[in-house]
């Protein structure tokens, strides 16, 4: 049995109130109804509130640089495709300084589970704009407000045709761990866009404002059709929806490398018996 | 008998066919052969050549004189015809070039319309090229056509014969035309194998089981990704093209911590942008290597050409204070024995590890009687399953007495490995705390790098033991400062020592007091301000008495290194 003990991780350092907080409980709650030990899954995270959040648990843990959370989730998740492996970022973290790489993770359809804690500002450096920052919203360092479009990430990814896309609310937690669960039964590369205020710097996006907005996405609503989903990904305002928005079944990259099929690359022998004689092989196609 | 053959002419014309087709013909043959090219950037156009030098003794570099030049466009004669010997010869076709040239050196032959003849088709121009070479030196022709079979032979038939056809009527053109060709074919030894760095690299780092290539397409290294992904199912390696630079070395950060020996490639420009994941690999004491192919910079500078001028960037790049490796390898077999080393290294004390080239070094190719497969290491430092279970209180920083702790694969028991780019304590996990700080610096610097220190192996020594003068160099000058040792040994006690195994400098004293004792010492260096002499003046206080640079963007040559080097000792 596992239960909340076994992820009984170190103090954390969020201030009161903040969405992180319930963002850690719905995930262990999610690992926990799915039966995962920790020591069968690696989260990587970046760098900013988010960054600390596999020390708060206990899993294997990468906490790398700003913004470089993907590639290195990459790398682990090619090296080993039976580990479960979830990015963790922020929005400045993932579509600012990493943008470039969630372009790519969405194209190679790696299966690495990337969750980003969205509250539209920068914390750890006290109260900047960020890529997901309302156009128009005043900050210490944006003195003529925010002049930059906001982006929205949701509908970036179903332009792209990530093959799972989703949107939750940390002030929902039993709804934001169904959808957890989702993301880490597919297969292949899933962005979790989790709306989380920050108490501290961003007064805007509170938790009022989220409340009085966000809503489920239920009834007849198929997520594995592009164009309503990409219809469905552009709602943002009065009216903001979460859930599973996007679904495609596109093969991962994992799984066209013939030779990850049977079993994961750490399993491959590194020096086999015969190694010597291959290597001769080699060295005899340059005579 | 040394002869050297150079193809000059536009991009796309041919030119890496014609030259990798006599190299290979020679080596085959037993010849000694040494190859390297210059080329610019760009798909078409501009002036490109091709340079083979091969003789019945070891070659290791370049000369800057021709003994057979093949023009396949004007500039080429422009360019190369004072590289001509007096007894030399050059081949054009006045189609091509579009004059022709008296000058009794000057042997015009219609390659296009032979091609076209023989050929049926204006491409066998090349195959024609190269039977004109052969013909000239009058050579034995089954060389070429045997290595023609087992390279066209599955085409069929047709393509085989039209090859042939086109081969032999420019071997018998050039045969009976060139009234004045005199060259003499010694006898030769065993067939050799003919060798890249970038290849011997490659399979330095297969051997020594390295599962995991992710780079991002940069001049001169793509060669190495190339040659990896030629060989990846056989393998079974993952070599990934990467969005970025950054990509390609957080990628391959990843794949080493979840257990895979994972390397990266670039030159510079790209280098610059994998710094901080450089600082990463040593913060989270992740094994990586990283092959820097340097290039003339800064910033684009000239993207296909040659310099050294990355050792200093090399040794500093990256935040922080931590140790690192770089090895610098003089020829392919070095090469090969320098990437077993370093990932090694890289493994053993939980370091990043360069290999440092160029793209002289890159684009030329050498022949190697054997490659030592003995020689290779494959300690497996990693530990995974049931042993790491069995470690109680498993923690992936602990402190030890040599500052290396034990590295488990994730996932392969319940022990949990932990890391973090932050300072972290023992288990792996963020702290700020001023005693656990200075522990962890002292276990990742100190307390590793005098034991890094003594496995750098000791710089290589060449020619009279009792030398007044010392020529030293490293990486890519070994091959030419050799063989001007070999030019200037006839009437002088010379000698060359030359560093393959850079930084940190090896722990002996015996180089320095050779350097202290000889009544001279000449640093020579493929770039502007001597960063090796520099590198050794910070590290020892010793400084060399002069020094040759070279930083145009091309190599040395051997006849022309001689002579500086005679100018300054007189």
């Amino acid at each position: 049995m596992i239960s909340l003990a076994d992820y009984q991780g170190k103090m954390p350092a969020w201030c009161p109130g903040c969405g992180n907080y319930s963002i850690l409980r719905a995930f262990k709650e999610a690992l926990i109804e799915l039966y995962i030990a920790p020591h069968e899954f690696t989260i990587v995270s970046g760098i900013g509130q988010a960054g600390k959040f596999p020390h708060y648990l206990r899993c294997n843990t990468f906490n790398g640089l700003h913004g470089r959370t993907l590639p290195v989730a990459t790398g682990i998740r090619l090296a080993n495709n039976k580990m479960l492996v979830i990015a963790v970022a922020g929005d400045g973290d993932c579509y600012g300084e990493g943008g470039n790489h969630l372009i790519h993770a969405i194209r190679r359809n790696i299966g690495v589970k990337l969750f980003v804690h969205n509250n539209q500002i920068y914390g750890l450096t006290k109260g900047q704009a960020s890529p997901t920052s309302m156009e128009g919203m005043f900050t210490k360092n944006q003195p003529f407000g925010v002049l930059s479009g906001q982006l929205n990430p949701v509908t970036l990814a179903v332009a792209l045709d990530c093959s799972f896309v989703a949107r939750g609310f940390a002030g929902d937690i039993n709804h934001l761990k169904g959808i957890m669960k989702e993301a880490i039964n597919h297969k292949g590369f899933a962005l979790l866009d989790i709306l989380q205020p920050c108490v501290t710097f961003n007064k805007v996006n509170t938790y009022d404002w989220y409340r009085q907005r966000v809503y489920p996405i239920e009834g007849e609503y198929n997520p594995e059709d592009r164009l309503s989903a990409f219809k469905k990904s552009l709602e943002w305002g009065d009216r903001i929806p979460i859930g599973v928005i996007y679904i495609n079944r596109r093969q991962t990259f994992e799984e066209r490398i013939p030779f990850l099929k049977d079993r994961p690359l750490i399993d491959h022998e590194l020096f086999t018996d015969n190694w010597s004689e291959s290597i001769k092989k080699v060295l005899d196609e340059f005579f | 008998m040394d002869y050297t053959i150079k193809i000059g002419g536009e991009a796309g014309q041919g030119i890496q066919t014609i030259g990798d087709s006599l190299a290979k013909v020679f080596s085959r043959f037993g010849y000694y052969v040494f190859t390297h090219q210059e080329y610019e950037s760009r798909i078409r156009g501009g002036h490109n050549f091709y340079q083979i030098r091969f003789s019945d003794s070891p070659v290791t570099a370049s000369k800057s004189v021709i003994d057979i030049l093949v023009c396949l466009d004007n500039e080429s004669i422009k360019a190369h015809k004072k590289e001509l010997t007096l007894y030399g010869t050059a081949i054009y076709d006045s189609k091509l070039t579009k004059e022709s040239i008296d000058d009794n050196r000057f042997l015009n032959i219609p390659l296009l319309e032979m091609a076209e003849r023989f050929g049926k088709n204006k491409i066998m121009a090349n195959t024609v090229a190269i039977g004109a070479v052969l013909g000239m030196l009058d050579f034995p022709q089954e060389v070429f056509l045997n290595i023609l079979q087992e390279n066209l032979g599955k085409k069929g038939g047709e393509v085989v014969k039209l090859n042939k056809d086109s081969f032999v009527a420019g071997y018998e053109f050039a045969k009976k035309e060139c009234l004045q060709c005199a060259f003499t074919i010694t006898p030769s030894g065993k067939p050799k194998m003919l060798m890249g760095v970038n290849e011997s690299i490659g399979i330095g780092a297969i051997t020594s089981g390295c599962k995991f290539y992710s780079a991002y397409p940069m001049t001169p290294s793509t060669g190495i990704m190339l040659f990896l992904a030629s060989k990846a199912e056989e393998f079974e390696i993952i070599v990934e093209q990467a969005e970025d630079e950054i990509a390609a070395i957080n990628m391959a950060i990843g794949a080493s911590f979840a257990g895979m020996r994972s390397m990266t490639g670039t030159s510079g420009g790209g280098f610059a942008l994998m710094v901080e994941g450089l600082s990463l690999a040593a913060m989270t004491e992740t094994p990586i290597v990283i092959a820097l192919a340097q290039r003339p910079g800064p910033a684009t500078g000239l993207p296909t050409k040659t310099e050294q001028a990355d050792l200093l960037f090399a040794i500093h790049a990256g935040h922080g204070e931590f140790p690192r490796v770089i090895f610098a390898p003089g020829s392919p077999d070095q090469a090969f024995y320098l990437t077993n080393k370093a990932f090694d290294i890289s493994q053993k004390y939980q370091i990043p590890a360069f290999i440092l080239t160029d793209q002289y070094l890159s684009d030329s190719q050498w022949t190697i009687d054997e490659i030592d497969l003995t020689k290779y290491k494959h300690t497996q430092y990693r530990i995974r399953g049931e042993k790491l279970e069995s470690i109680k209180d498993y923690k992936r920083h602990l402190f030890t007495e040599n500052g290396i702790s034990f590295f488990g694969i994730p996932g392969t028991s319940t022990r949990l490995i932990i890391t973090d780019s932050d300072e972290h304590d023992e288990e792996g996990h963020i702290t700020e705390d001023p005693d656990i700080r200075v522990k962890m610096v002292n276990k990742r610097l100190h307390k590793k790098w005098p034991l890094i220190k003594r496995e750098m192996g000791l710089p290589y020594f060449y020619g009279d033991s009792d030398a007044d003068i010392v020529i030293v160099g490293w990486g890519s000058t070994y091959g030419v400062i050799k063989d001007s040792i070999d030019i200037l040994s006839r009437n002088k006690k010379i000698a060359m020592m030359h560093f393959s195994e850079l930084y940190p400098l090896p722990d002996s004293e015996d180089y320095m007091n050779i350097l202290k004792k000889a009544k001279k010492t000449i640093g020579v260096e493929n770039n502007a301000r001597g960063q090796f002499a520099r590198l050794i003046k910070t590290e020892t206080g010793f400084e060399f008495d002069s020094i040759i640079n070279r930083y145009d963007g091309r190599p040395f040559y051997s006849d022309l290194l001689a002579r500086s080097i005679n100018d300054i000792i007189g």
